[in-house]
């Protein structure tokens, strides 16, 4: 069915494209300037002498550091999610019992604890295991509220599995354990790298739990990096954006490698 | 009971020594299933470090306590104090305002953006690309982008005087609260497009091609096919636009710190704000526990909403 071409639908994208794209052209024209270019000749100007100083600056100013801080957190969440919610979603569909179906309504009502609601009890938490600037007080509430969404996610995925596959893993007189890892664990791959990105995604740009959580410098991760350069030294803007652009620059890798998986992950609850 | 020894195609029998592991149901011959002990390490640890820290709240609630000396319980203290704030009562307003208005801004752009997004077309598909590109910003980094894009010295409304007037958006509550909401949608529609996007895409061809053997043109079709079908996305997605609205932290923190004054302080600020600058984590958790008992109310009619407990299939709902 052949249509003609839909000039309002196509205005309207092009205004959206603005609206998207121009800050983003702004964030990246204003980082290859130096700061008094960028006080001069206002946001909107495309940089007349290119330096890369501003990204250098950053990395010296500890940035490199808060990178590691992060990456370290994201592997570690990543890992308690994988370790966690593959069993929890085969117990969830499989086991069907009382228990496991009342296991479920908890994550799903878990889905609606916002994190920023339990801060308060989980500074003191952490505070009194002795936990408080340290990763792994960062580490452990983030990865504990990644695991609704990623149980909803799986669980969706695993009850797609046909019951007739479990019935002939049973005739074989396959237990549990090796119908988990024969069976449900390759058959559910892509809710597993759904999984991995939303909790890698919810780890990387995590903010609010090492705001309450560190304090020292040797523990920031840079969420809490590029907050504190804002505040301290706000009026360097190139410098500022620069470590914005820093922060984003693994996600865009992925997202330009891994674009469906990432879209997958970014959508979590909401996608299938 | 490693990975490599259970996932080894072996023919010798596991059953009695995983058996003994992970008590399963087993009835005569029927289907060995999982027993409860899968279920435990995720339930345990996620009681430990989100329900526990909810019901403290709860407790704390009824507390004083600074951060450093051991807390003492002082009754409904923190409550008697609590409806008697008006900067409180305020920053409910804020927060139930805030949501709406991105909920009313963001659902029709979301709608119209994924029902474009959805059409097959090349170009489409490369804009969308861009399109996406805000949901790889964290929201930190996004709202310190808006931050410095309408800085009032050096951004982008000192040089467009006759668009924002004195070019202050942060000095005054209204356009205060405007950034916010563009900030919110800036951030969130795309998300929201991406949950669109997919629903149009699952509606059968079959509807718009009987609709255009009937004659409806365009925007017809748009009114009585697409929205119709959109329904359980939308309630879905606007869900999550409420319960996301109502726990906005980040971007007040950068963008306005709640002011001016505390014209922009939501629910959820104003709690940062008492417990951790002022050190009143008893009050704080009173404020918290506020917030949560709104984001249960919500979360109950999302369950009775979408049936997602009931749901065997995924392709249901949605």
């Amino acid at each position: 069915m052949k249509r003609r071409p839909n000039y309002l639908a196509g205005f309207g994208s092009l205004v959206w494209l603005v609206l998207i794209g121009l800050p983003l052209y702004v964030m990246l024209a204003a980082t290859l300037q130096s700061r008094p270019d960028y006080s001069s000749n206002g946001p909107l100007s495309w940089p007349k002498h290119f330096t890369l100083s501003n990204y250098t600056q950053d990395f010296s100013n500890g940035f490199g550091h808060y990178f590691l801080n992060t990456l370290l957190v994201t592997l570690a969440v990543v890992a308690i999610v994988l370790l966690l919610i593959p069993p929890l979603s085969y117990a969830i569909v499989r086991n069907q019992g009382r228990t496991t179906t009342g296991v479920f309504r908890l994550f799903l009502l878990g889905l609606a604890i916002p994190s920023q609601a339990v801060i308060v009890p989980m500074f003191y938490l952490i505070t009194k295991a002795g936990l408080y600037d340290n990763l792994i007080g960062v580490i452990l509430p983030t990865a504990a509220f990644s695991l609704p969404v990623c149980a909803l996610v799986l669980t969706g995925v695993m009850r797609e599995i046909n019951s007739e596959l479990y019935e002939a893993m049973a005739m074989d007189g396959a237990t549990p354990m090796r119908t988990f890892f024969q069976l449900v664990v390759p058959l559910s791959k892509g809710g597993l790298s759904t999984i991995v990105v939303f909790s890698a995604l919810q780890a990387w740009n995590g903010f609010l739990f090492p705001l309450v959580l560190t304090q020292s410098d040797s523990s920031k991760v840079i969420t809490l990096g590029l907050f504190n350069f804002q505040t301290e030294h706000g009026i360097d803007v190139p410098g500022l954006l620069a470590a914005v652009v820093l922060s984003m620059l693994p996600i865009f890798i992925v997202y330009l490698f891994a674009r469906r998986a990432l879209v997958q992950g970014l959508m979590g609850v909401g996608g299938k | 009971m490693t990975t490599t020894d259970s996932s080894r195609v072996g023919k010798r029998r596991p059953a009695l020594r995983a058996g003994a592991r992970w008590p399963g149901r087993r009835s005569g011959a029927s289907v060995a299933r999982p027993g409860f002990a899968w279920a435990a390490p995720a339930t345990l640890f996620f009681t430990l470090f989100a329900v526990l820290p909810l019901i403290m709240v709860a407790v704390l609630s009824f507390a004083e306590w600074d951060g450093v000396d051991a807390l003492s319980f002082t009754g409904v203290d923190n409550w008697k104090t609590l409806v008697h704030d008006h900067v409180m009562l305020q920053s409910i307003w804020l927060t139930l305002l805030t949501t709406v208005l991105g909920v009313v801004v963001q659902t029709p752009l979301s709608i119209l953006l994924g029902v474009w997004a959805a059409g097959k077309q090349r170009n489409r598909a490369v804009l969308s690309a861009i399109y996406f590109v805000p949901l790889l910003l964290s929201a930190t980094a996004i709202s310190i982008l808006w931050r410095a894009l309408l800085d009032p010295n050096f951004g982008v409304p000192s040089q467009a005087r006759w668009l924002f007037g004195d070019g202050n958006l942060f000095g005054h509550q209204s356009t205060a609260i405007g950034v916010l909401i563009f900030v919110g949608a800036w951030q969130y529609t795309p998300f929201h497009t991406l949950i669109y996007q997919g629903a149009t895409r699952a509606i059968p061809q079959v509807l718009y091609q009987a609709a255009a053997i009937d004659g409806a043109g365009r925007i017809r079709q748009f009114w009585s096919i697409t929205l119709p079908q959109l329904r359980t996305t939308m309630v879905t997605s606007m869900i999550l636009m409420v319960v996301g609205g109502m726990t906005v932290f980040d971007t007040v923190l950068i963008l306005t710190q709640g002011g001016p004054g505390t014209d922009t302080t939501t629910t959820p600020y104003y709690s940062y704000v008492k417990g951790f600058k002022d050190f009143q984590f008893g009050y704080a958790s009173a404020i918290a526990l506020i917030l949560v008992v709104i984001a249960t109310i919500i979360s109950l009619v999302i369950v009775k909403f979408s049936g997602y407990d009931k749901m065997r299939s995924s392709s249901e709902g949605l």
